[in-house]
């Protein structure tokens, strides 16, 4: 084979490769419109995504662009005021995996949409419903129970915890005296 | 009930039953269990023949009988609640009271509220909301009553809320007066009869033009402290906390009048004084610790004194008068203790940058409220010693949220222990004696007649001390930290008892909580390893604990 043939197939191949991730800056209205159609269960805890989340393929905990994003909203929005880095402060730790009000991205959506009683205030009228998804999944990779394939982009300031997509979770509740149960 | 209005003012009791020859006898004769997670910092109140514990949040306010051998309840009051306070109950010290008045005992609530109840019954006189929960402000101190009035402060400086201090007029709960810690002359209550001791303190309007244009109104400088009422100079002498957000690059200035001390009239609440202790406050140094009245000798006069020990490691003594400072010593040898200064740019908190290593931390060098022996002059002052690692970061206000714009890990100055008790001789202006403790001592110190000190410690030991030497007379575990204040008090049977409620509170109760994950070092405002080797409660629950010789 001629150089020339081999280094053009290389190319091809390497093209091929780099599939590159989708990043959408802006949701088509329609779209947006049906991901705000959250059906939780009456209690606010668990429920079903609109299909339209199943379809896109779960883009909130799979896709590295919003994980980013997310992890912007977090501090932009003073989450890390009351759940610090992930280890929590008056509002509970998300890095142990311990979920007041349930591990899946539906309870998540719905505490930073609605609030919970307990003090933590609704975003509803402060983000879009794409930043509420965004910054959900970011949240539920911090507490992620096993390793993720897509992780957001590195801390730009002080070092204070395991890299979120470290999946620590696990291994608090395999091993520890602490944190003990709540009353 | 005497000896409980003494203990508001100094910690001391003239109560000497028990002393330094008995007190290695003490027993418990009975405990309560509250069945609450955690506990409130303020100590059980005892009027007659009956102990009138309040519990933390959401409170309720037990009336026990004491003239049995074991307390029964006489009545519990539990007032309606907002939850929302619970998350927000972030960094004060909570101590709510109880304190008596005139056959009515009136109490604050984390989530705003002062109610005043009936001490015979349980039954509510009434309950007015004084602070907003839903901005982030919540009450952190006991009421202060002061002829006829109440005077409470609100909490709140990481939520950006603006602090002030309002009067209630104890038969009705109307409110009479409130000023700001920061904003223009007339919200904070400064008038012709504003007379700093420093020129440079006077000029119109400096609480919103030592600030960012507009950034007094988020500005912190909340009076979540007890006030101290002064009868004789007709004064009401108050905290004002450091300022929002802890970013100083977001709040270019003096800051006024946030980090330091206001004396104020108690009728019309105009401000008389105010001495700044650290102007701008780049640590965001705490300033919730209760400040003790005396009149003693000073340089050969006699002089009526205020002591404020600072979250800087320094014991103030001002004249109450005029707010001079009189005499600022360091409580631990500037040799033995790392002293951050805030005028050394290199050490100055900024953007993209970690500044290591600043002790004291935010939470100050001082644990608990300190007791004082008026008779010998020596105080006690519970000790924090922590440093920090800080790195300003963008806050952004939104009401209800946090604004902070910090990132801070807290760790034990290497080498020291991270607390302890210092007997400060006031004539000598020396520590008579220092105890080292293994974590910061964030108990209130309790002084009796008997010569002893009393003090609890965050693994659960209440100690009795020698208030002379400082040695270790007598100790007790419970099954939780001591994180609030010992008290004594006169039994109906004539005996003397010491009480205290163990129970997490303030922010090393917050790091010790079961829902802090310790692997993130920023956790609870950077304690969270700072005291990571805390043994778990055997019992969450705020239990009282009453001793009481055989």
């Amino acid at each position: 084979m001629k150089p020339g043939r081999t280094s053009l197939l290389l190319l091809a191949l390497t093209l091929c490769a780099c599939q590159r991730e989708e990043r959408q800056f802006r949701l088509d209205p329609p779209i947006s419109a049906s991901l705000q159609a959250v059906a939780s269960m009456p209690d606010g805890i668990s429920g079903a995504p609109p299909d339209t989340y199943r379809v896109l393929g779960k883009p909130y905990a799979s896709n590295a662009y919003n994980l980013s994003q997310g992890k912007q909203l977090y501090t932009w929005f003073n989450c890390n005021g009351c759940h610090a880095n992930g280890g929590g402060e008056t509002g509970p730790a998300f890095l142990d995996g311990w979920w007041r009000y349930g591990p899946d991205i539906i309870s998540i959506f719905v505490s930073i949409r609605d609030g919970r009683p307990r003090g933590m205030p609704a975003f509803r009228d402060r983000l879009t419903t794409e930043q509420i998804w965004q910054l959900a999944g970011y949240v539920q990779t911090i507490g992620a129970y096993s390793a993720k394939t897509a992780a957001p982009a590195r801390d730009d300031a002080m070092q204070s915890r395991p890299a979120e997509n470290r999946a620590p979770a696990k291994s608090s509740f395999a091993s520890d005296q602490w944190p003990y149960p709540p009353q | 009930m005497r000896e409980a209005q003494q203990i508001t003012a100094t910690r001391y009791s003239e109560l000497d039953q028990i002393d330094r020859d008995n007190v290695s006898h003490l027993r418990l004769v009975f405990s309560f269990r509250s069945g609450q997670r955690g506990a409130q910092g303020a100590a059980p109140l005892v009027v007659g023949s009956r102990l009138y514990l309040l519990t933390s949040f959401p409170h309720t306010l037990f009336a026990l009988d004491l003239t049995s051998p074991q307390p029964k309840v006489s009545w519990q009051f539990t007032p309606q609640s907002d939850p929302i306070a619970a998350g927000l109950a972030c960094c004060d010290r909570t101590a709510h009271g109880p304190v008596f008045d005139k056959g009515r005992l009136y109490f604050s609530t984390l989530d705003g509220h002062v109610i005043a109840v009936d001490s015979d019954t349980g039954r509510m006189l009434w309950d007015v909301a004084v602070a907003n929960p839903h901005q982030g402000e919540t009450l952190t101190s006991p009421p202060t009553v002061s002829g006829g009035r109440l005077v409470i402060g609100n909490a709140g400086d990481n939520f950006g809320t603006r602090g002030w201090v309002v009067a209630l007029d104890a038969a009705t709960g109307r409110e009479l007066w409130r000023h700001y810690t920061t904003g223009p002359d007339r919200d904070v209550g400064i008038t012709q009869g504003f007379a700093p001791f420093e020129a440079s303190d006077r000029g119109p309007d400096l609480g919103s033009r030592s600030w960012p244009a507009g950034a007094w109104q988020h500005g912190g400088g909340s009076v979540s402290g007890p006030s101290l009422y002064d009868s004789e100079l007709e004064l009401l002498l108050h905290n004002t906390g450091p300022p929002a957000p802890w970013n100083p690059e977001q709040r270019a200035g003096a800051n006024r009048w946030t980090s330091g001390v206001f004396a104020r009239d108690p009728q019309t609440g105009a401000a008389r004084w105010f001495t700044p202790l650290h102007p701008h406050n780049v640590y965001s140094w705490v300033n919730g610790t209760a400040n003790i009245a005396v009149d003693r000798p000073w340089s050969g006069v006699n002089r009526k004194l205020l002591l404020h020990a600072d979250a800087d490691g320094l014991l103030y003594v001002l004249d109450r008068g005029s707010g001079e400072i009189l005499a600022a010593d360091p409580l631990l040898s500037p040799e033995d203790a790392r002293q951050a200064s805030q005028d050394d740019p290199s050490q100055t908190p900024r953007s993209g940058v970690q500044v290591r290593d600043i002790c004291p931390a935010w939470v100050g060098a001082i644990g608990g409220d300190p007791a004082l022996a008026a008779s010998t002059g020596i105080l006690f002052v519970p000790i924090t010693r922590l440093c920090m690692d800080i790195e300003a970061r963008p806050a952004s206000y939104i009401e209800g949220t946090p604004f902070m714009g910090a990132n801070v890990r807290v760790h034990a100055e290497p080498g020291k222990e991270r607390g302890g008790l210092v007997g400060w001789d006031l004539g000598r202006r020396k520590a008579a004696w220092r105890i080292d403790e293994r974590f910061p001592v964030a108990s209130d110190a309790l002084a009796t007649a008997g010569e002893l000190v009393f003090y609890g410690t965050l693994d659960g030991v209440i100690k009795a001390v020698d208030a002379g030497t400082g040695k270790l007379l007598w100790q007790w575990r419970t099954a939780t930290g001591i994180m609030g204040q010992p008290t004594t008090y006169r039994g109906p049977d004539g005996r003397q008892y010491v009480a205290v409620v163990a129970g997490a509170t303030g922010p090393y109760g917050l790091a010790s909580q079961y829902w802090i994950d310790r692997r993130d070092a920023t956790a609870a405002l950077g304690l969270a390893q700072s005291i990571a080797d805390l043994p778990a409660p055997t019992d969450p629950s705020g239990t009282l604990y009453v001793f009481g010789l055989p």
